[in-house]
This record gives C-alpha cells, sequence and structure tokens, in this order.
C-alpha cells in the first residue's frame, strides 16, 4: 500500500484527540472525544468545523471564459457556459457507457473555473481534465492548498465575525475572503444538508484560520464519522457508494442536475461522454432508481443490505448503498436502488439484515430539510 | 467481576452470571444506536453469537462467554441502546446466564488482569 498522505492539519487533529483513520490515501480525523453522536448534533445546532483538504482542488484558466466553459462542457452535462461570475454549482463527469466518473463542485471566478473533486478520484479526474483539455485550456491543480469547511446554523456568525462580506454571500455563492488577515477563496454551500462555507486557503496558513475559527463561539472540530451521517440524512451521494461508473444520473436521480440547455432540444444538447446513453435514458426512463429507505425499526440497514418486495420468498429488487444511524433522525436511515416499479415513497420493503428481512419504506430524501441560506 | 479477553464482564449474582461489555470496549466502539438480544430460554455454548450490537460505525457480536442457558435479558437496551456507553459496566449489563460448566471460568481476569491486558 501507498504511503499514507497528511493534510495541513493533521498536527492540529492529533492535537486536539482525533481518532486519525486512513480515507482515500490520506490520514483523516474520522472522530474528536466529543464522538460522532454529538459531533453530527453539535454540526446541526450550532457549527461544525471539517478539514476536507483531502479533497482536489483545480483550477482550469484559458483566454476567455466562453473557452473555458465550453471546453468544460465536453465532460459534464451541465450549463457550465451560463454560470453567472461568483456562482458555484453541482456537476459530474460522466463515461462514455452514461455512468458516473465523479461528482464534483465547480465555480466560476472571473475567467477561470474552480473545481473540487473527490479525494479518492482526483488523481484519475486531471488526468481526465488533461487529456480532453490541454492545450485549449490550462488545468492546474492547487496542489498547495487546504479545504476548510464551516457548516450549521452557526456558520455565517462564525466566517462573519471574521469577514462581514461572508454574511452577504447566499448559497452556492463564491467570493474571496480576508479571515483574520489571510485571503481565502469561500463557497457558501457544503455536503451536510446545513448552511455553511467551504474555505479554500493556502496550505502555510491553513492551520492559523483553522485555530481562529475554531476560536469564534460555537465551533467544534468535526470528523469523518459525523460528515457521513449528516450528508446521509441529507440525501446527498457519496461518490464509490451511491455513485459510480456503472450508475447513470437518471438512475440516480440527479437529473435536476443537468440543465435543460445541455439535454434533448437545448442550445447546447449532448456534446458530453455518454450523451446518447444519458438522452436515452431521460426520454425512456430508467429501470432502477436511487431512493430514501426509512427502516421501520431500530436496526440500521448497512451499505450492501439487500432488498426484497415480500417478507418471505418474493424478489431480490434493490440494494443498500449507504446506511447507518441518523442522530438528528433519531434511527437508522439509508438509500440505495430499487427497482422503478418499488420505488414510489411509502412503499414497503423488506431488506435482509443477519438473515433476517427487516420493514422498511421508501421514503422522501432528504431525511433532514435542508437549511441554506437562499 | 472477571473479564474475558473478548472485552466481556461476569459477575455473580443469585448464582446466576450476568454479562456485560467493558467500559474499554464501549469507548472503542462508540456511540452505541442498537441491540439485539437472544430470546430469553436459549442454550447456548461458549463463542456463540448471542448479542448483536450497532455502533454508529459498524456491527459488532458478543459472544457467550462460557455455557449456558440465557435465563433474561435487559429488555431496556433494546429502547436505549445509549446505556452502553453511559454505564456499561452497571446498568447496561446485556444478559444473565446459569452457567454449566463453572470450571469454564478459570481462564478470566481479575480486573488489575484486564487493565494489563488492555495496557
Amino acid at each position: 500500500m501507498a504511503e499514507l498522505k497528511r493534510t495541513p492539519l493533521y498536527d492540529l487533529h492529533v492535537e486536539l484527540g482525533a481518532k486519525i483513520v486512513p480515507f482515500a490515501g490520506y490520514e483523516m480525523p474520522v472522530q474528536y472525544p466529543l464522538g460522532v453522536m454529538k459531533e453530527h448534533l453539535h454540526t446541526r445546532e450550532d457549527a461544525g468545523l471539517f478539514d476536507v483538504s483531502h479533497m482536489g482542488q483545480v483550477i482550469v484558466s484559458g483566454s476567455s471564459w466562453e473557452q473555458v466553459a465550453t471546453a468544460f462542457e465536453r465532460l459534464v452535462p451541465m450549463d457550465v457556459l451560463g454560470l453567472d461570475d461568483r456562482r458555484q454549482r453541482y456537476g459530474f463527469f460522466t463515461n462514455d457507457a452514461g455512468g458516473i466518473e465523479d461528482d464534483l463542485m465547480f465555480a466560476r471566478k472571473g475567467d477561470d473555473l474552480f473545481v473540487v473533486v473527490n479525494a479518492a478520484c482526483k488523481d484519475a479526474d486531471i488526468a481526465r481534465m488533461k487529456d480532453a483539455l490541454e492545450p485549449e485550456v490550462t488545468v492546474t491543480p492547487a496542489m498547495d492548498r487546504a479545504l476548510i469547511a464551516v457548516q450549521g446554523p452557526g456558520a455565517e456568525a462564525a466566517v462573519s465575525a471574521m469577514d462581514a462580506r461572508a454574511a452577504e454571500m447566499t448559497f452556492m455563492d463564491v467570493a474571496d475572503l480576508e479571515l483574520g488577515g489571510i485571503a481565502v477563496w469561500a463557497s457558501r454551500s457544503g455536503y451536510t444538508g446545513e448552511d455553511g462555507y467551504e474555505i479554500s486557503v493556502p496550505a502555510a496558513q491553513a492551520e492559523a484560520l483553522t485555530r481562529a475559527l475554531l476560536a469564534q463561539d460555537g465551533v467544534e472540530a468535526i470528523g469523518l464519522g459525523a460528515r457521513d451521517s449528516l450528508r446521509l440524512e441529507a440525501g446527498l451521494c457519496l461518490y464509490g457508494h451511491d455513485i459510480d461508473s456503472d450508475t447513470n444520473p437518471v438512475e440516480a436521480a440527479l437529473t435536476w442536475a443537468i440543465q435543460q440547455v445541455r439535454r434533448a432540444g437545448g442550445d447546447r444538447a449532448g456534446g458530453f461522454p455518454g450523451a446518447d446513453v444519458v438522452m436515452a435514458a431521460l426520454q425512456d426512463g430508467v429501470t432502477r432508481k436511487r431512493v430514501g429507505l426509512l427502516p421501520e425499526g431500530r436496526a440500521p440497514m448497512r451499505e450492501g443490505v439487500v432488498i426484497f418486495d415480500a417478507p418471505e420468498g418474493g424478489n431480490e429488487i434493490g440494494v443498500v448503498t449507504s446506511g447507518g444511524f441518523g442522530p438528528t433522525v433519531g434511527g437508522p436511515v439509508a438509500m440505495g436502488y430499487v427497482a422503478t416499479a418499488h420505488s414510489k415513497i411509502g412503499t414497503p420493503l423488506w431488506g435482509e439484515v443477519r438473515g433476517k428481512r427487516l420493514p422498511l419504506s421508501v421514503a422522501k430524501l432528504p431525511f433532514v430539510a435542508a437549511n441554506f441560506k437562499r | 467481576m472477571k473479564f474475558t479477553e473478548e472485552h466481556e464482564w461476569l459477575r455473580e449474582e443469585d448464582g446466576e452470571m450476568v454479562v456485560g461489555i467493558t467500559i474499554h470496549a464501549a469507548e472503542q466502539l462508540g456511540d452505541v444506536v442498537f441491540v439485539e438480544l437472544p430470546d430469553e430460554g436459549t442454550t447456548v455454548s461458549k463463542d456463540d453469537e448471542v448479542v448483536v450490537i450497532e455502533s454508529v460505525k459498524a456491527a459488532s457480536d458478543i459472544l457467550a462467554p462460557v455455557d449456558g442457558e440465557i435465563t433474561e435479558v435487559n429488555s431496556a437496551l433494546a429502547d436505549n441502546p445509549g446505556m452502553v456507553n453511559e454505564d456499561p459496566q452497571g446498568d447496561a449489563w446485556f444478559f444473565k446466564m446459569k452457567i454449566s460448566d463453572p470450571s469454564q471460568m478459570d481462564e478470566f481476569m481479575d480486573e488489575a488482569g484486564y487493565q494489563k491486558f488492555i495496557g
């Protein structure tokens, strides 16, 4: 196994008493002394700080925004060109079979595109972008930057105490801020279903910024364990689990992320990898769909639990792709894929846990209402 | 109180053994969110999986420490699994058992031995 990497905040995690685990090639804090449950609840009630520096940050630049956006649209089925300056959007790279190679956030900063991709995929993503887009445009990994998320209803107070302009941002805005004398790029977004920011900071200043943010009222360091339960309750996909190279965006219930202009009849319809497959799926439907799954009892139904359409006998019609305990819900929550015929909200189904079929139902996502600043 | 290498404790009470998991085990598991207990009256053999315990992180099995019969289970845990974190060596016992072979207890550690074991 390759040697694990560390983020610029590793020493601080250790100092704060974090339990460190390997994750996507990095030594990351899975929890702090507060523990996963309290960290989760604290983020929903006040503010949590997450080190997400393992994620990939990439700048795509060229001679004009039109050139950069048009080039990037060859890799994603999103409306990139129509993105206003200082705005961010969710997207994903597709493959020739219409599957998802990674999901990502992209933002317009003047003529540049700032892309954040998943840690486990970032080397492949950078290679994909360079192969497809250079030398027309330049793909530059921001290797020397950390990424810190501050999430929760208290995030605005914490960040705007250091730069009042943070309060003026709304959901999916991006801005250059100066936090305690440190120049950062911030977006008003995250991966918890809560209001909050993701803050890109030069690696050398990451620890100073993190200490300053943790010194704000109500901000606690939160590990990857709570990050996972927060995003699960928020109904957000985890790449490699809920979506992967074999799931297409229609199956994954991510069609909302494909703007009309890239669909059949749009001005820039298609033109991304697997467009024929995705267009056909949009038009004809799919045989399986990603849905929320709510177990009736207390037993968590984790990734891999097989779903049936009857308490005994019957047919195998789906599988859990993410599942666990939702601290805010106060019980088990899950998501997974089921045959389209069984995907209607409220459909009773059964998940097999340790040889027993336990009841669950198809549920609306998210499990916890989003709390964004619109 | 006696301790096993599987991080269980056994305490004798009215001729039966009360069984639970240690403070160290509860800390390692993290926040417990689900406990599945055996049926009272079940006959078990040492190392049978008798209890399933799920934390926010993962599922774990609790093994029968010795041969015997489950005489009572702590049904309060089903409704309040968080007790396992709050009082693992007290109120959050899992089950009581009538043991068939007391000599199986001989290999277990005392408190000092267990502390040394988890070092």
